[in-house]
């Protein structure tokens, strides 16, 4: 969830641009670590947030392991179970750079909270391949799930109240990077993980 | 989005929005699992009153990929064979409580008439004399990449600016050039049309185009050529004395080529009458953009489908 960084309703600094910095570096040691190297490693930033913050990673795991690991993005909204209740959304790109068939493919999201963009996502997934395994990072899990799924790495935990909002905000699409909690605006409680694509 | 009647109803940004969404559809075409589930659950009928093989197999694809259920109609072995009313067709396939219909029809002005009698989403494949926007979306879309990838246009919003199309042919019977004038003159192209005086549409005169019987004095000012089909099966009479007079004239020859810009690419919208409005080796050229024509076919009507059966809530 996400809104414009001079959004009155986000007023607490949970992560500031160093806490981002070292959570990415973090989540890309803690990677590489799980997975015992880089071998067949497919990153895919999930959008909007998620790719660039994936761009990151990568980026970040080169410099540990000095290798380039292949670099994606997903666009899940044609996926998404609530895609008809809404107006018509705008369609992001999705670019798999390379076959995900017996690839270790690692889903990249700003925020988990319902659960139901990766779910999205895992579907998506099964249009374009079948990897050998499936893995999810997020810079923060803020809880509330919805379905069954759960992150195999964290940036932060941010235990929330359902009508908190939690904005994330990146250098390449925001300007800054910052992670805030602020009282949600008068909307309805979402029951995605983000309210809009861009 | 309600409906695809006019390729006039469009603004600019819902054009580039359209024709963004395709570049993203077309992706989906080269994987192996062609399908996404945007539509599941949508029903779309195409009515097809008029022969068609690529329009009609296009936009089937483009349901099916969508994961829409798509229901093929045509005039011959439905009820409409049986002396049932265009109308009462619709209403009937209505009340079962499908989503959208895809109507090409012979009358001219056919389609817009049917979106009033129906709940349902009505899109334009094609009324008689009159139009056919998502040829036109297609063309955009061809033309487009064209600028973009051959020429190095910068990616912007107004791709067009500065770009000359030529649309030479049949422009009487045809329903193309109505779509396309109308989509040009938003995307703020140059667009001359060209045609015998006898294949020109009587109210040519107040379109935004600039018109011409010369084909040989506009060619080398096109960035786009674009050939028209003579559509025979239209002609209750004779509009021309002879094919060789009508080559000699508008025919996009090989020697005719020579006077293109090195630069310009050829379009034409297909059924292509081979050796008369274009001669086999503009066909096949290398500068030809009919093939890319065809593959952008099924992209940008899947676009379409998804503008205006994708979600809930904007509709008029």
């Amino acid at each position: 969830m996400t809104t414009t960084p001079t959004s009155p309703t986000d007023n607490r600094v949970i992560l500031d641009d160093a806490d981002v910095a070292r959570a990415i570096t973090r989540l890309a040691s803690s990677l590489v670590e799980a997975e015992r190297g880089t071998d067949r490693l497919v990153l895919l930033g999930i959008h909007t947030r998620g790719v660039p913050l994936a761009r990151r990673i990568r980026a970040s795991i080169e410099a540990i392991e000095g290798v380039e690991v292949p670099l994606g993005e997903l666009d899940i909204t044609m996926y998404r179970d609530d895609l008809r209740r809404q107006p018509t959304r705008p369609v992001g790109r999705t670019r798999v750079p390379v076959s995900i068939d017996g690839a270790t493919v690692v889903l990249v999201d700003d925020v988990l909270y319902s659960g139901r963009t990766v779910v999205a996502a895992l579907d998506a997934l099964k249009d374009l391949g079948r990897p050998a395994a499936v893995r999810l990072v997020v810079l923060v899990d803020r809880g509330h799930r919805e379905v069954p799924v759960r992150p195999d790495h964290v940036g932060r935990d941010l235990p929330t109240a359902a009508d908190e909002h939690v904005s994330v905000l990146l250098r390449e699409i925001d300007g800054i990077d910052e992670v805030r909690l602020g009282r949600a605006p008068a909307e309805p409680t979402p029951t995605t993980d983000r309210e809009e694509n861009r | 989005m309600k409906h695809l009647l006019s390729a006039g109803d469009l603004s600019l940004d819902e054009v580039m929005s359209l024709l963004d969404l395709a570049e993203q559809m077309h992706d989906v075409q080269s994987r192996s699992i062609k399908k996404l589930p945007a539509l599941r659950g949508r029903t779309i009928i195409n009515m097809f009153f008029e022969d068609s093989t690529r329009t009609r197999t296009s936009f089937e694809l483009a349901g099916k990929w969508l994961s829409a259920d798509t229901i093929n109609i045509s005039a011959k072995g439905s009820s409409v064979s049986k002396g049932e009313s265009m109308k009462d067709t619709m209403r009937t396939l209505d009340a079962m409580g499908v989503d959208a219909f895809v109507i090409r029809h012979a009358g001219s002005g056919t389609v817009h008439q049917a979106a009033g009698w129906v709940r349902a989403s009505v899109i334009n494949a094609g009324d008689g004399q009159h139009e056919h926007p998502t040829q036109a979306l297609l063309d955009a879309y061809t033309m487009r990449r064209h600028f973009r990838d051959a020429l190095g246009a910068e990616p912007g919003d107004r791709p067009f600016a500065g770009r000359t199309v030529l649309i030479t042919g049949d422009l009487l019977h045809s329903r193309v050039v109505r779509s396309n004038v109308l989509l040009l003159r938003t995307l703020g192209a140059r667009t001359i049309i060209c045609a015998p005086p006898t294949l020109m549409p009587s109210g040519a005169a107040s379109w935004p185009v600039e018109v011409t019987n010369d084909f040989d004095a506009a060619l080398p000012e096109a960035d786009i050529v674009m050939m028209l089909r003579v559509q025979r099966e239209r002609m209750t009479s004779g509009y021309f004395p002879s094919e060789r007079e009508y080559i000699a004239g508008w025919g996009l020859t090989a020697t005719r080529m020579a006077r293109m810009k090195d630069s310009a690419a050829i379009c034409h919208p297909g059924p292509m009458n081979r050796g008369l409005e274009i001669s086999s080796e503009a066909a096949d050229a290398a500068n030809s953009l009919i093939l890319d024509q065809v593959s952008a076919g099924v992209a940008v009507r899947m676009a379409a489908l998804y503008q205006i059966l994708g979600g809930e809530g904007d509709v008029a």
